[in-house]
């Protein structure tokens, strides 16, 4: 091994430590008593979990974080899908004009949108509900689905769709039929990944949110930023709620897709 | 992989010879079609462009049941163009598309009814080899129990009974083309396309694959739309040859009359006339059996040849017109002074051992390369007499028009 | 449709333009059929909830609530050093933030660009921060970073004293690299990954060293890719958000450019003011990404082949 490869390996595992620190930290926290210094708490508890249940609406915000992410995903892929197929298939005048603008929305951070998108939901109507929440999402996540589909798409032969239509599928069973089992693999990794974005997802729904409407981590940087001051070990209970919920996610989401391969089409 | 092949040892199928042609009337009538049977398939005038380019033409060509034609060109000539445009898979600038009195042009590709072979086998990978042969059958809306007689037919026809339940990811190239040719057979359909099925695999297997093609042709009454770069597999395996060049209609013929009788230096480039060189009329010759001869200087040698081409007809030109040369290598004698006909002075300067002859290259003392094929003895470096009948040397009017475009020509030049 | 005789147009040649045919068969041509149908759904959802939005707020963004005039909001942003300085205070956490994840980013990507045993878990603890966002980080970084934390522990035991990490410039920073790093070096092992080891193993059979092969085959491949990647890294953290308030000193240090946005929606409902600023951002970032892509398209016209994406 060279002196530059160790150099390298060793910076990496002191940023996986680095890493792995912080969010064990907050595990720690919310199984601890009272720390105010030294390595570890004071003895073990699960009093924060209990409140946590209690009184920090941990559920409600749970329900809505799983309400959202299922409706996102689906819409994302319903409309994302068939999209990033015609992307990967067809040349037609204006094409990298309109993949700009659809890949904008992930191009730009979120916060950059996310208060006019907000100014628009409470101007129709919709501010603060689940409905809001759930459509501002659709929006970064959409481009993430036809990012994740393009590939997917241009690793089927043309030929082959070729193939079944010569040999009489009309465009509903070239679908059923063909493109959809060939698909398939595509398609869940790109839901699972936009799954894992949308419950870590925090400007747009912070803005467009109202109390009933949370999801966790608008919840959890509510009781974080709230000047009153919430108990640390109160607020690592609720999120170690969502970091279960997200580890599952994300190491499902890596059994489907390669992430270096859906990221680097960015 | 070859010799996984299940078909090695079966050449000559005899049990298979005596199979009765299919009943076409008896198969279900693909929708689109008006009857079951057609007289001749039709191409007229047309145009495909891309943005500005053309990629075809105002081509006419005709199919007549139960014709083998070959497309043939280098990549770019619009063959392949014309193949998609055929099965619908490509829509038409301008021009339309005959089956006898009804128009196809606008017909989905799954309404016209064709069979049609992959250049790169497009199997559904995600099927086995028998769902991707019973695919037609299912589109047609055959039963389950008919669809399956007929991908075990159709597979048993490719002599591939045995691999029905493998997926595409589990057969050779060979065997994988051997399933599209059963897929596009399944059907039944009055025509297959063809789109240079043979190209993907290695030299064994496209020749036996080859035959195997003629064989189905002949024992099934097929009528083939087949697409090539290949002129051996063009002369071998067609009824009748169409020369593409950007896009338009060069030549169209029987083969034999194609390969004796190219019109063009573009199309001699493609039927073994190895050797295309520029000159100009030197003088006017005589009429022969064959055609009128005209003198030709190239690079300062003067050869006799037959006129062909345009010049053939109209009278011949004046001295000093541009011409292109055309020889085989084959027609190029390596022999002793003082015979009839053409004779050059040339050096060995590449030779190469080819079996049961040399393919030399040459330099003639004009300077240009002359490629040679012999059955003597030639050493590299060895002085040489070349001598070349004034008939085998085709001589057509314009310059620059050899040289068919495209490294893909000729993969069977020496045959 | 099948029997409908079109006269023939007359024959068209090289040099010509495309003769002109029904609307419909010159429309299929350049690919314009009804396949584009498919993109309906998406390019509705992005018009109505992306576009659509982007111009309502640049339009209220001139409708101040306070009244004076349609730049009233522009004018009070710039008008006032504090706000009118969140620009400087967000370059100056931005570009180093960038400039540090994709330096640590780019020699990593490279060493794990092939295939290793271990390599799923390094993946998943590195994508682990980006799954999370930037809240937990944040969360995370108090017990770690503060003056009683890990690393001032470990750090006072080994005598090197304590120091303050986060609650001013340095805890924004160190989140911005947490969230950003994983980014960068998730898209770099694309990039080097994307460059065939066989243009390696040609440079090798020429002569060329390890060190050489570096510098002189796979950096200038892949220095497209980093400054795609670079660029991506800069316009994400410029708009580092709950970190700036959560590990940050938000009046002060990390009072930047999303802080009055956040501010003025937030507190005072103030939606135009708000999308003011925003489009102030958004104009920022969008000249950042035309500047750092015109950028790199000059220097690299020739390397484009050598990474995907």
């Amino acid at each position: 091994m060279t002196l530059t490869a160790f150099i390298t390996y060793a910076a990496a595992a002191a940023f996986v430590l680095l890493v792995v620190a912080v969010l064990g930290s907050v595990l720690v926290e919310s199984l601890g008593g009272s720390w105010r210094s030294g390595w570890w708490p004071d003895g073990g508890t699960l009093e924060w979990y209990r409140r946590a249940w209690a009184t920090t609406g941990v559920a409600r915000a749970l329900v809505v974080t799983f309400e959202v992410g299922v409706a996102v995903v689906a819409l994302s892929l319903v409309a994302g899908v068939p999209a990033g197929y015609a992307l990967a298939r067809k040349n037609f005048p204006g094409k990298s004009a309109l993949m700009l603008v659809l890949l904008l929305p992930i191009i730009l951070p979120q916060i950059t949108y996310a208060t006019q998108l907000a100014a628009l939901m409470y101007r129709v109507g919709l501010g603060g509900s689940l409905t809001a929440v759930i459509l501002v999402n659709v929006v970064p996540a959409l481009p993430l689905v036809i990012l994740i589909t393009v590939p997917y798409v241009e690793q089927v032969n043309p030929a082959v769709e070729d193939a079944a239509r010569v040999f009489g599928a009309g465009t509903w069973r070239l679908f059923t039929l063909v493109l959809v089992p060939l698909l398939l693999p595509g398609v869940a990794a790109a839901g699972v990944l936009t799954l894992v974005r949308v419950l870590g997802s925090f400007e747009l729904t912070f803005f467009v949110s109202s109390a009933d409407t949370q999801t966790l981590v608008v919840t959890i940087f509510g009781a974080l930023s709230n000047p009153g001051g919430v108990a640390a070990g109160l607020t690592a209970a609720m999120t170690v709620h969502y970091m279960v919920v997200a580890v599952v996610g994300l190491a499902v989401s890596l059994r489907f897709a390669n992430p270096v391969q859906a990221l680097s089409r960015r | 992989m070859s010799a996984a092949e299940p078909t090695t040892g079966v050449r000559g199928g005899g049990s298979r010879v005596g199979a009765p042609p299919q009943d076409r009337a008896g198969g279900p009538i693909p929708p689109g079609t008006t009857s079951a049977s057609f007289s001749s398939l039709r191409m007229e005038g047309v145009s495909r462009w891309y943005g500005r380019s053309p990629a075809l033409l105002d081509l006419d060509l005709e199919l007549s049941n139960g014709e083998f034609v070959a497309l043939l060109g280098p990549s770019g000539c619009g063959k392949s163009t014309a193949l998609a445009c055929m099965a619908g898979l490509q829509p038409l600038t301008t021009g339309a598309i005959w089956r006898d009195s009804t128009r196809i042009d606008m017909l989905p590709p799954e309404r016209r009814g064709f069979g049609m072979v992959f250049q790169n086998y497009a199997l559904f990978p995600h099927m086995s080899a028998q769902r991707n042969v019973e695919f037609g059958p299912r589109m047609q809306g055959a039963g389950r129990a008919e669809r399956a007689r007929k991908a075990a037919e159709a597979l048993e026809l490719v002599q591939l009974g045995d691999y029905a339940s493998k997926l595409p990811s589990q057969l050779s190239g060979g065997q994988q083309q051997r399933v599209a040719i059963a897929r596009a057979l399944a059907v039944e359909p009055e025509v297959v396309l063809m789109d240079e099925p043979l190209s993907n695999l290695d030299a064994a297997l496209r020749v036996e694959l080859r035959t195997e093609i003629k064989r189905l042709y002949q024992e099934r009454g097929l009528s083939v739309l087949y697409v090539t770069h290949d002129q051996e597999e063009a002369l071998s395996l067609a009824t009748r040859l169409v020369v593409l060049r950007a896009g338009r209609l060069e030549q169209t013929g029987r083969p034999e009359e194609v390969y004796t009788n190219p019109a063009s230096a573009y199309v001699a480039g493609f039927m073994g006339y190895r050797n295309l060189f520029s000159g100009q009329v030197s003088g006017a010759g005589h009429a022969s059996p064959r055609g009128r001869t005209a003198g030709v200087v190239v690079d300062g040698t003067r050869l006799t040849g037959l006129l062909r081409g345009g010049a053939a007809t109209s009278a011949p030109g004046a001295p000093g017109d541009p011409v292109s040369v055309a020889i085989r290598p084959e027609d190029v004698v390596v022999g002793s002074r003082g015979g009839r006909g053409n004779e050059l002075d040339a050096v060995a300067e590449v030779v190469e051992y080819h079996g049961r002859e040399l393919a030399v290259q040459a330099r003639t003392a004009g300077g240009s390369v002359l490629h040679v094929r012999t059955d003597q003895h030639v050493g590299a470096g060895e002085q040489l007499t070349l001598r070349i009948d004034p008939e085998r040397v085709l001589v057509f009017p314009g310059a620059g028009a050899g040289a068919p475009g495209g490294e893909e020509v000729g993969r069977g030049d020496d045959h | 449709m099948a029997t409908t005789t079109e006269p023939r147009t007359t024959a068209p040649h090289e040099g010509d333009a495309p003769p002109a045919g029904a609307l419909r068969r010159r429309l299929a041509e350049r690919g314009v059929d009804r396949g584009l149908l498919l993109l309906l759904p998406a390019v509705v959802v992005i018009g109505a909830l992306f576009v659509y939005p982007f111009l309502y707020g640049v339009s209220i963004s001139f409708q101040p609530l306070q009244g004076g005039g349609p730049l009233a909001n522009y004018a009070e942003f710039f008008g006032s050093a504090y706000q009118r300085d969140s620009i400087l205070k967000t370059l100056r956490l931005a570009v180093p933030v960038a400039v540090v994840a994709v330096l640590l980013a780019t020699p990593l990507a490279y060493q794990l660009r092939r295939d290793f045993p271990g390599r799923g878990a390094v993946v998943l603890v590195l994508m682990l921060p980006i799954t999370f966002g930037s809240v937990l980080v944040a969360q995370g970084m108090t017990r770690v970073f503060s003056t009683y934390g890990w690393v001032n522990l470990l750090s006072g035991a080994l005598g090197l004293g304590e120091h303050q990490y986060i609650y001013n410039y340095w805890g924004t920073f160190i989140a911005g690299v947490l969230t950003t790093l994983p980014l960068s070096f998730l898209l770099l092992m694309g990039f080097f990954g994307g460059i065939s080891p066989s243009l390696e193993h040609a440079a090798a059979t020429l002569g060329a060293g390890r060190a050489a092969r570096f510098w002189r085959i796979t950096l200038p491949l892949a220095l497209p890719g980093i400054v795609t990647v670079f660029t991506l890294a800069l316009v994400e953290a410029f708009a580092i958000f709950p970190s700036a308030i959560l590990v940050g000193e938000p009046d002060n240090a990390t009072h930047v450019l999303t802080l009055p946005i956040y501010q003025a929606a937030s507190q005072r409902s103030d939606y135009p003011a708000a999308s003011a600023i925003a489009v102030v951002m958004t104009v920022l970032e969008v000249v950042l990404l035309v500047v750092l892509f015109a950028v790199r398209d000059r220097l690299f016209r020739g390397t484009s082949s050598g990474g995907k994406g």
